[in-house]
């Protein structure tokens, strides 16, 4: 039988305390290995304060590492963010900004503001944010009549869109010829290197409101799975949730691509991982895909940086590596 | 008056669903919603529930318009209880229940502890409390009404609609559905507004029936005046028999098959 405490708040707070620990292991991790060996001592001295830290070293984790993890965890909370919301919109547990076409578009966006010699923020920022919006704007248009509602159609749309997105940036990077190829293509495959501390600051500084407000929306987000008519005789305000759900989301997608490029399936895989363990209510789904998408996406940057013995290797080689076989997995069940 | 309904029109392209509409329900009556498929009952469902707005005519909720509701005040005034409902919705009965409590939640939409009481009392009063962790998929049809009214109580609405509520239940789950509607009707004043397609019960349990036939009111009073033989053997185009029910002073309506 159910009990007379509010355990809703009890879970939250026991998954929130759970995975702000995991979260801050993470990031110690993170910050700790790299090409100079393991760190963590120097970290420990930093945080104690003492003088005698070589300044070589200091300058790696202040300046180089730890504006990395942050980005990473604020890249990872966003995707999985995006993930969950489209999921609810769309009504497909197939939804992500990657697969959709929403990442893709922002990448079109921000690679003409590069093109255009715009500077990262606000100019690419804004240009990244038109493309998602744009691909949004197709997407809703043609899933207006319905059919796309259904899982095959709405991937195929979605296919297109990124092939078609494709086409352009390839058309885009032929016609131009100087040193700032090189950039894009590796920006393209999912960057987080260009971290610089600044930078990091203004994209937190957008993000994290936007957390908070779809914090607020969640239990919007519960309400819509009774079906939009359903949800509005329960007090939501259908248009104003949609309309908000969508910009803000898009936004946040196209800030974290115009850093960092296209990071396919996290979005897929961090909130299916916690539906399966937590269960559907969003209000503790949205805290969880925050934390949990950050945590994940410094584990992945960590692999991108220490698997190749030499450099390293773009981490959207590896969300897709392990988003990939996660999608066609989700996409099997889902058919049965 | 609970709801007033002034002459509403309301056309879907440029076909009237409801031509000129005007009727009133009284606080605290059984309201019983009756006609032919496509005479625009579920239209007139959707338009006191505020889903839809009508492009002429006006909907006053308690002398209020509608349209000066916002949507959480409404949610508070008008529950409703729908026929269809998407089959993969993920959460449990005690959770669905509990959702009926979201129009009057804070900002940050959790529950207190008062809001899981509520849930828990209507829950006992519809009889679904043993099925608090099944999935509302796993379900029969009855449960399913029943939670969904569960949900309805848990929103302490002062009027609840519901679409056809017995359609497609078997004869023990229509009169348990009917009996625990009446009792809400009773016990907790709640104004109750049903569509039904089964004019036996609208009968036995209306306090007053609305026949409504292509969109217009054929007729709108006491079973006893709604439903004579005339009437209804015109609105529904078959041949029918009626005649007082056994059970009381009401009529009994008896299908004729026209061989």
């Amino acid at each position: 039988m159910i009990s007379d405490k509010p355990f809703l708040l009890k879970r939250l707070f026991a998954v929130s305390f759970l995975l702000i620990l995991l979260l801050i292991v993470t990031m110690l991790l993170g910050i700790a290995i790299g090409s100079t060996g393991n760190e963590l001592k120097t970290i420990l001295q930093l945080l104690l304060g003492e003088r005698a830290v070589e300044p070589m070293r200091e300058a790696i984790i202040l300046k180089i590492r730890f504006p990395r993890v942050i980005l990473a965890a604020l890249v990872g909370a966003t995707l999985s963010l995006g993930g969950l919301v489209f999921q609810v919109l769309l009504r497909n547990p197939l939804a992500e900004p990657y697969i959709l076409g929403v990442s893709g578009g922002s990448a079109v966006g921000a690679i003409i503001g590069i093109l255009m010699g715009l500077s990262r923020f606000p100019g690419v920022g804004f240009t990244a944010f038109a493309g998602s919006v744009a691909t949004l704007l197709l997407i809703v248009l043609m899933s207006s009549g319905q059919s796309i509602l259904k899982k095959d159609s709405l991937l195929l749309s979605g296919v297109m869109i990124n092939a078609f997105c494709s086409a352009i940036i390839m058309f885009l990077i032929s016609m131009t010829q100087d040193a700032r190829l090189h950039n894009i293509i590796f920006w393209l495959m999912g960057d987080l290197s260009m971290s610089d501390t600044k930078q990091v600051v203004i994209l937190a500084a957008t993000l994290l409101p936007c957390f908070l407000l779809l914090f607020l929306l969640s239990h919007s987000m519960n309400l819509l799975l009774m079906g939009q008519e359903m949800a509005q005789t329960m007090g939501v305000n259908i248009k104003l949730v949609t309309m908000t759900l969508l910009i803000v989301t898009s936004f946040m997608v196209s800030a974290t691509v115009s850093h960092c490029g296209l990071l396919g399936f996290v979005g897929l895989v961090i909130p299916h991982g916690f539906r399966l363990v937590l269960g559907p209510d969003h209000r503790v789904l949205v805290p969880s895909c925050v934390l949990g998408g950050g945590t994940y996406m410094i584990l992945c940057d960590l692999l991108a940086r220490t698997l190749p013995e030499h450099g390293e290797i773009p981490v959207g080689v590896i969300t897709a590596m392990i988003g990939a076989p996660i999608f066609i997995f989700l996409l099997k069940r889902s058919r049965q | 008056m609970a709801v007033d309904i002034k002459n509403i029109t309301y056309y879907y392209g440029d076909n009237p669903v409801l031509k000129n509409l005007s009727f009133s329900v009284r606080e605290g009556d059984f309201f019983i919603i009756i006609g032919p498929n496509g005479s625009g009952k579920t239209t007139l469902m959707n338009a006191v529930s505020g889903i839809l707005n009508c492009q002429e005519g006006r909907v006053e909720i308690f002398g209020r318009s509608i349209q000066s509701y916002n949507r959480k005040d409404l949610a508070k005034t008008i529950a409703f209880v729908p026929q269809m409902f998407p089959d993969d919705f993920p959460f449990s009965v005690t959770e669905m229940v509990l959702m009926g409590r979201s129009p009057h939640l804070g900002i940050f939409g959790l529950e207190k502890e008062d809001d899981i009481k509520l849930a828990k009392q209507a829950m006992h009063f519809t009889e679904v409390r043993h099925l608090a962790h099944r999935k509302l998929n796993q379900l029969s049809g009855g449960e399913r009404q029943r939670v969904f009214i569960a949900k309805a109580i848990c929103q302490e609405p002062q009027v609840i609609l519901l679409d056809e509520p017995t359609a497609s239940l078997d004869l023990a789950h229509q009169v348990k559905i009917m009996d625990l509607m009446d009792r809400l009707k009773r016990k907790k004043g709640i104004t109750i507004i049903m569509v039904s397609h089964d004019l036996n019960l609208a009968a036995m349990y209306g306090d007053r029936l609305l026949l409504l036939n292509r969109g217009q009111a054929v007729s709108l009073g006491l079973p006893q005046e709604v439903l004579t033989l005339r009437r209804l053997e015109a609105t529904y185009g078959c041949r029918l028999l009626v005649d007082e029910s056994p059970l009381g002073k009401f009529p009994r309506i008896t299908l004729v098959p026209q061989k």
